[in-house]
């Protein structure tokens, strides 16, 4: 535990100096080499997880991030340097990617054509696949899913939006029993293809109806599988996946992390659906963590690294199912685990995690899971309220602290 | 236009209007007055009610006030939300405010309204005040729902508004249970559930006719057709958007929602159907000038031309200045000083608000459950903040 401290102090000297990206302690910058040769084994010998070179640190974070990762990225992939985008834009690229490359791909969803999406992922498809690929719905969720439901029953690959998650509440029954359960209770004779896609979690007062996190509703639908994005890279490899998938794919954007920007490669890439991202290693606590709470568990590790320690942050990505091989090997190698997620308390993503940890790696854990989550209270309107809701940085550190005595 | 017929037949009259005029706004007559609707009335398996209104002096005048306190209320919003002192969807009612402000002159406070998220006009209608609807706004202690709900979350329940619901359709099936309240109840009460063009698409509504239809609830469901849903105009997101007649074999009657008379016409032909008949679908003929909410410019679907025709031919709040004007109820400058007024007291009214405290962090646990639950909450890592929901 002295040792780790130790580095854990030449990596805070480190953070600062223009050889960051030497230092042997865990920074995404070195992450390319490291990731390449600790992952290409478990991921089924898939080369996409090599690219996935996870340059994952948001640009808000540290200024100096911007200047080494390029230098980074051109040095990992020797290729072209890739090209900058807004996660929005990524999604839409991914999209139309595979709308390209197969004519069954369709979109579906309230304001997705002529309007372009309200938050713009499919602007300008109208335009170039016509109305009925790129279809407006009227405001009927239940029915819309149902109806991409039944299209994707023939063969067609609809992508339906939800304009906000919480709107999909309307269409639960669809996306439950036809969604989730036609292929089992067909004997296997329809597939289900389609992707499910839209933004939820808490914004900035965007009320309590419209801040939902329908992850943990949704986690208990057999038959489907679940991920959440957070940066342009890990938004446009999990839409392809998630279009190429045989399996009902619910995709969870996040609202405010629309606009983030990141320089990803220009060469075709598909991450893999199951797998978890590694954003830090580290040795004295895994963070497991998803979508926007990633950001938030990020910048803790700032104060924590400057503080000595030394935690490991994985972005678990596949909410269903848990990426148990990656996750596991973390514990095995840290023995404290601390979860930090957006749901709520009581039966999100962060209690179905914690008992699947305690069931698997109870053995490996030193101390008990630490999960924080968003409080159990409808979302408030007020700004300050709101943020009371979800979990902030400060008491990241808080927890690290206390997971680590 | 119809007024002129009016002007020869208050020949007699003017002397006694100047009278008033000289004498201010506020000792305004109760002497009736009729005024014809802008456009007949068209009715679905229902005679429609005759063209000509009933008011007095005084409702004119009120009316105009209100709707003008409505649009600067709205305006005002626009640039607090602009100054980023209201965030989060906001969606502005402005263009809309005949229907409010006709449906409130033709039914009483024991009649209920329930409409969607475009819900501050109506709020105040229901006798809201301005200072509880920019705190609410702005999310401070004062407002109407303890700034915890928001722009789309007002409510007021000692004046029967139920509400202010952000998911689109949602409020209807809501609506038609007050409406059985009422009949289990035995009020001769009657409950408007407001919509969208782009809520009547969702199948919850049909549900709820069906049943409202079926026990012959005293609902009044009120489309509110401003011809867009969301960014999607009204002919591409339905198949029939005769509105008022797609309730079928429920009787429909089609309204120029922007004719404040038309609307108290026809609520309060509405209200007398339904309290006999069971429930009637009223479409209100209506326009909003802003987006569907602040983040929507409102003009990538629909041409800056068209919002300023709308403007100039059916504004409202014009119409009933002008039928004032040929009235002879009140001059220009009268009209404008109220204006004026109206345009001090929401300034106060933000001034005021804008002082009022933030919610205080306790708040969070309040009004989860209902008192006495007893259940605890934990904070965010099991420690930090702890209390028990009260």
């Amino acid at each position: 535990m002295a040792a780790a401290i130790m580095q854990g102090v030449r990596a805070t000297k480190d953070l600062s100096s223009a050889n960051y990206k030497r230092s042997c302690f865990a920074t995404p910058r070195s992450l390319p080499e490291r990731k390449r040769s600790s992952f290409v084994i478990h991921c089924d010998g898939n080369l996409t997880s090599g690219l996935n070179n996870s340059s994952s640190r948001s640009v808000r974070l540290s200024a100096n991030a911007v200047s080494t990762k390029q230098e980074n990225v051109a040095a990992s992939t020797a290729s072209k340097p890739g090209h900058e985008l807004l996660l929005f834009e990524a999604l839409r690229e991914g999209l139309e990617e595979e709308m390209d490359r197969d004519p069954r791909v369709c979109v579906m969803g309230e304001d997705v054509g002529h309007y372009g999406g309200s938050y713009k992922v499919t602007k300008g498809l109208a335009a170039k696949y016509g109305d009925l690929r790129v279809l407006d719905t009227p405001i009927a969720e239940n029915s819309f899913t149902g109806m991409a439901i039944g299209a994707a029953m023939t063969g067609l690959r609809p992508i339906i939006e939800g304009m906000n998650m919480g709107f999909l509440l309307l269409a639960f029954n669809q996306i439950s029993n036809n969604c989730g359960m036609l292929h089992y209770t067909s004997g296997g004779q329809f597939k289900i293809p389609v992707v499910i896609r839209g933004p939820g979690g808490v914004g900035r007062q965007l009320g309590a109806e419209h801040s939902q996190r329908l992850e943990s509703y949704f986690q208990s639908i057999p038959g489907i599988q679940m991920v959440a994005c957070s940066t342009p890279y890990n938004a446009k490899g999990l839409m392809k996946a998630a279009i190429r998938s045989e399996n009902p794919v619910i995709l969870f954007e996040h609202v405010l992390l629309y606009n983030l920007k990141e320089r990803i490669p220009d060469e075709e890439y598909v991450l893999n659906l199951e797998e978890a991202e590694m954003v830090r290693p580290g040795e004295h606590v895994t963070i497991l963590t998803y979508s926007r709470m990633r950001y938030h568990v990020m910048q803790a590790a700032k104060t924590l690294v400057n503080r000595g320690y030394d935690p490991e942050v994985i972005d678990i990505r596949s909410l269903k199912p848990f990426d148990l091989y990656t996750i596991g090997n973390s514990v095995k190698k840290t023995h404290r685990v601390l979860i930090v997620e957006e749901c709520m308390r009581t039966g999100g993503i962060g209690a179905s995690l914690t008992a699947s940890i305690n069931e698997n790696f109870h053995d490996y854990l030193d101390a008990p899971i630490v999960c924080l989550s968003s409080q159990d209270v409808p979302t408030p309107y007020a700004g300050t309220l709101e943020e009371w809701t979800v979990v902030q940085p400060a008491q990241i550190v808080a927890a690290v602290e206390q997971l680590c005595q | 236009m119809a007024q002129l017929t009016h002007r020869s037949a208050n020949l007699l009259k003017p002397i006694s209007a100047a009278v008033f005029a000289t004498r201010g706004l506020t000792t305004a007559s109760t002497t009736p007055i009729t005024v014809e609707t802008s456009l007949p009335f068209t009715g679905h398996k229902i005679d429609p009610p005759s063209r000509s209104v009933e008011t007095t002096p005084q409702e004119l005048l009120s009316f105009y006030r209100d709707m003008a306190l409505m649009r600067r209320m709205e305006i005002a919003a626009d640039s607090l939300y602009k100054a980023k002192l209201i965030r989060g969807f906001c969606h502005l009612y402005d263009g809309q405010e005949a229907v409010a402000v006709g449906m409130e002159a033709a039914i009483t406070k024991k009649d209920c309204i329930i409409t969607a998220y475009r819900d501050h006009c109506i709020y105040l209608g229901r006798g809201g005040t301005l200072l509880e609807t920019f705190s609410e706004l702005m999310g401070r202690k004062d407002g109407c729902s303890k700034g915890k709900g928001g722009s789309m979350h007002f409510y007021k329940k000692d004046s029967g508004f139920y509400g202010g619901h952000g998911i689109v359709g949602a409020q209807i099936p809501l609506g038609c249970g007050l409406a059985f309240a009422q009949k289990y109840n035995k009020e001769e009460h009657v409950t408007f559930a407001m919509y969208g063009d782009g809520a009547a698409n969702q199948g919850q509504l049909f549900e709820a006719l069906n049943m409202a239809a079926l026990w012959d609830l005293p609902a009044i469901l009120v489309c509110e057709n401003n011809h867009y849903g969301m960014g999607t105009a009204e002919w591409r997101a339905a198949k029939s958007p005769a509105y008022y007649k797609r309730g079928d074999y429920v009787p429909g009657l089609k309204v120029d929602g922007m004719d404040a008379f038309a609307v108290k016409q026809a609520c309060k032909f509405a209200k007398e159907h339904a309290l006999k008949n069971g429930p009637i679908i009223l479409e209100m003929d209506t326009y909003r000038y802003h987006g569907h909410s602040m983040s929507d410019p409102g003009s990538t679907y629909r041409t800056r031309d068209e919002i300023t025709g709308v403007r100039q031919e059916r504004d409202p709040i014009e119409r009933i200045r002008k039928l004032i004007l040929a009235h002879d109820l009140a001059t220009e400058k009268e009209l404008k000083d109220t204006e004026k007024e109206v345009r001090k007291e929401v300034d106060e009214a933000i001034a005021k608000a804008k002082e009022s405290p933030l919610a205080d962090p306790s708040e969070l646990f309040t009004n989860v459950y209902v008192k006495g639950f007893g259940v605890e909450s934990f904070g965010a890592d099991r420690k930090e903040v702890r209390a028990v929901l009260p």
